[in-house]
């Protein structure tokens, strides 16, 4: 299990370095550096010169990169924002990060509760109304864009039926729209999957066997299949943690939550890219480390799966 | 995903008329095809079918913006006084437009790195696998949100035309590690059959291999997998829009038209509505439009 998971962080290095990379060297292609930016246009050749100089950009790409990870592997140093008054991008995550996990665990528990019972009652009922009423609202839920559902929930819910308050983020009930709108669709990715999990494990033998040995069908259907049926839904948590994290550059910026996505966002029409550059590394490592956890978790959970892992 | 397996018993006809033939019978696929045919009809003959150019401000029939729809203006205007109707059928050739170049740009890079690569194997393979792997290790929408906010951040706005640069950029970059790892799989199983043996036995060239004997035989799985990547573009284009890093003013964008909506959700919540459903209703459509496909190819896979 040890070997697995530092083979994997070791294959994780590449694809941080590639992404990290290419957002760094896309971001120096830009005709007007980032210190023109501070200093103005009407800045003059030497005081440019000297801003080239402290924030060390007058070394050549490749140096400067090399830099700006050490820094970052060395110190957990991102670099400084151009606005803000300079403040470091370190600690904005430290402020704005925050907001963003806690938008995203209520959007992932929302998407569990209302996702996977709704995937089993489908199973149970296969082919009857409840099933095919459930498989319509997970088509629709996945096809509804979040720039769609967002709006409209705040046009409903918050202007004309005055239920919940938006545009802050200081409440437990504020968090409600955001939180329905970044888990929905995460919530019929996991219904739709949890359904056809279970219909599968429902068609197996040993269900059968113990239905046939004397156990009623509600217990057989409880100790041996929902509890085999959701050990493959793990599998999806990736996709479905993806799915929360670029949902909630949106939503964020849909429901003026103060997250990482809605800070990165105004940065850009600050142009202020370190900001931007260092969120990238941050969400991409986040990324990267919870498909890692969830891999080994389905590993523990699922002993013919790391069986198979040690042969390889 | 092996509809294309050349020994099949009784080849009356070939597999994608199969699948034409199929797709025939599907009521959906006939609606979805419908609806989009029409949104094409309207995206490319905008110019005869509004009344006003899309950046056209009519300020002087209005002292309040957003304006109600009227005789004038169907929709009515938005808050700088532009035509609605017409913001909204420019969108569907703005959107469209953009889904268009970012297709082909990906399928062309998709297609010739994955046929190469499943066809000589080997280093070339490797190296490609790797490459989508990295591709793979992030979720498409969040790179490409990532790279258009890097680029703008980074610029002056641009000019015009090259204004969607950054799009196609973004886009086309995250777009093609599905289609080349698809085409490299496909074409990997079809190398050692006979008629490819045959053709590199006669001494067909490596190019003709590819693009006369591989490629057609690929077609269906291509198919398929871009119309859900149409989905998924058309789906991008209107968020990178909705956040700015999209199409700039003055082209408009369905996702543009929902961020300007949201100031005026209170009284005028038509600027939300238009766009919204223009939206949900072409993604949805098209998605359909792809489940039908991918049964239309491959009816084993139905459930």
């Amino acid at each position: 299990m040890l070997s697995f998971i530092l083979k994997r962080l070791l294959l994780a290095i590449p694809s941080l370095l590639a992404i990290s990379f290419l957002v760094f060297v896309v971001a120096r292609l830009a005709p007007s550096g980032p210190v023109e930016i501070i200093a103005g246009d009407k800045a003059s050749p030497a005081v440019i010169q000297q801003l080239k100089h402290q924030y060390g950009l007058d070394k050549p790409v490749l140096v400067q990169y090399t830099d700006y990870v050490w820094n970052m592997v060395r110190y957990g140093d991102f670099g400084k924002s151009f606005q803000r008054g300079g403040q470091s991008i370190t600690a904005m995550i430290r402020t704005d990060f925050p907001v963003t996990a806690q938008l995203a665990w209520q959007a992932l528990l929302f998407a569990i509760v209302l996702g996977i019972p709704i995937g089993i009652f489908a199973a149970l009922y296969h082919n009857t109304w409840f099933d095919r009423l459930a498989m319509l609202v997970v088509v629709a839920l996945v096809s509804i864009p979040s720039i769609v559902m967002g709006p409209l929930l705040i046009l409903v819910f918050a202007v004309q039926l005055r239920w919940l308050p938006i545009d802050s983020w200081t409440s437990p009930s504020h968090t409600i729209l955001p939180m329905i709108t970044l888990g929905a669709r995460s919530a019929a990715i996991l219904a739709r999957f949890m359904r056809s999990s279970l219909l599968d494990v429902l068609r197996q033998d040993y269900l059968r066997t113990a239905i046939a040995k004397g156990l009623s069908r509600g217990k057989a259907v409880w100790k041996h299949g929902i509890k085999n049926a959701v050990i493959p839904v793990l599998t999806v948590m990736g996709t479905v943690f993806g799915a929360l994290l670029s949902g909630s550059f949106v939503v964020e910026t849909i429901f003026r939550v103060p997250g990482i996505g809605y800070e990165s966002i105004n940065s850009i029409t600050k142009r202020d890219y370190p900001v931007i550059q260092g969120m990238t590394v941050l969400v991409a490592t986040l990324y990267i480390l919870v498909n890692l956890a969830i891999d080994v978790m389905y590993g523990m959970v699922d002993p013919r799966i790391r069986s198979q892992e040690a042969k390889q | 995903m092996t509809t294309t397996s050349a020994s099949q018993e009784t080849p009356a006809q070939s597999p994608t008329a199969d699948a034409i033939q199929r797709l025939r019978r599907n009521p959906v696929a006939k609606i979805c095809l419908l609806y989009l045919a029409l949104l094409l009809f309207v995206a490319l003959g905008a110019n005869f079918l509004t009344r006003y150019p899309y950046d056209f401000q009519d300020t002087q029939r209005y002292a309040v913006t957003p304006s109600p729809p009227d005789s004038h203006h169907w929709l009515g205007t938005d808050e700088i006084g532009r035509d609605i109707l017409s913001r909204l059928l420019f969108g569907a050739r703005v959107s469209l437009g953009v889904t268009a170049v970012v297709i082909v740009l990906e399928a062309l890079i998709g297609i010739s790195l994955g046929l190469v690569a499943g066809y000589r194997g080997g280093k070339t393979d490797l190296f490609l696998m790797r490459l989508t792997d990295i591709m793979f290790a992030f979720p498409d929408l969040l790179l490409a949100i990532l790279l258009t906010a890097i680029i703008r951040s980074g610029n002056q706005a641009l000019p015009g035309w090259l204004s969607f640069g950054p799009l196609f950029f973004a886009l086309g970059i995250v777009g093609w590690p599905g289609i080349a790892r698809l085409v490299r799989g496909q074409a990997l199983g079809l190398r050692e059959k006979e008629f490819i043996e045959a053709a590199r036995a006669t001494g067909v060239k490596e190019r003709d291999i590819l693009l006369r004997h591989l490629l057609p035989n690929l077609s269906g799985p291509i198919i398929v997998q871009i119309t859900q990547d149409v989905a998924t573009v058309i789906l991008a284009e209107a968020t990178l829009s909705f956040l700015g890093l999209g199409v700039q003013p003055p082209f408009p964008s369905w996702g543009t038209m929902i961020n300007d909506s949201l100031r005026y959700l209170n009284s005028k919540p038509w600027l939300l509505l238009v766009p919204a459903l223009m939206l949900a209703v072409t993604v949805m459509v098209v998605n359909f439009l792809g489940d039908a496909l991918r049964d239309a190819f491959d009816p084993r896979l139905r459930q």
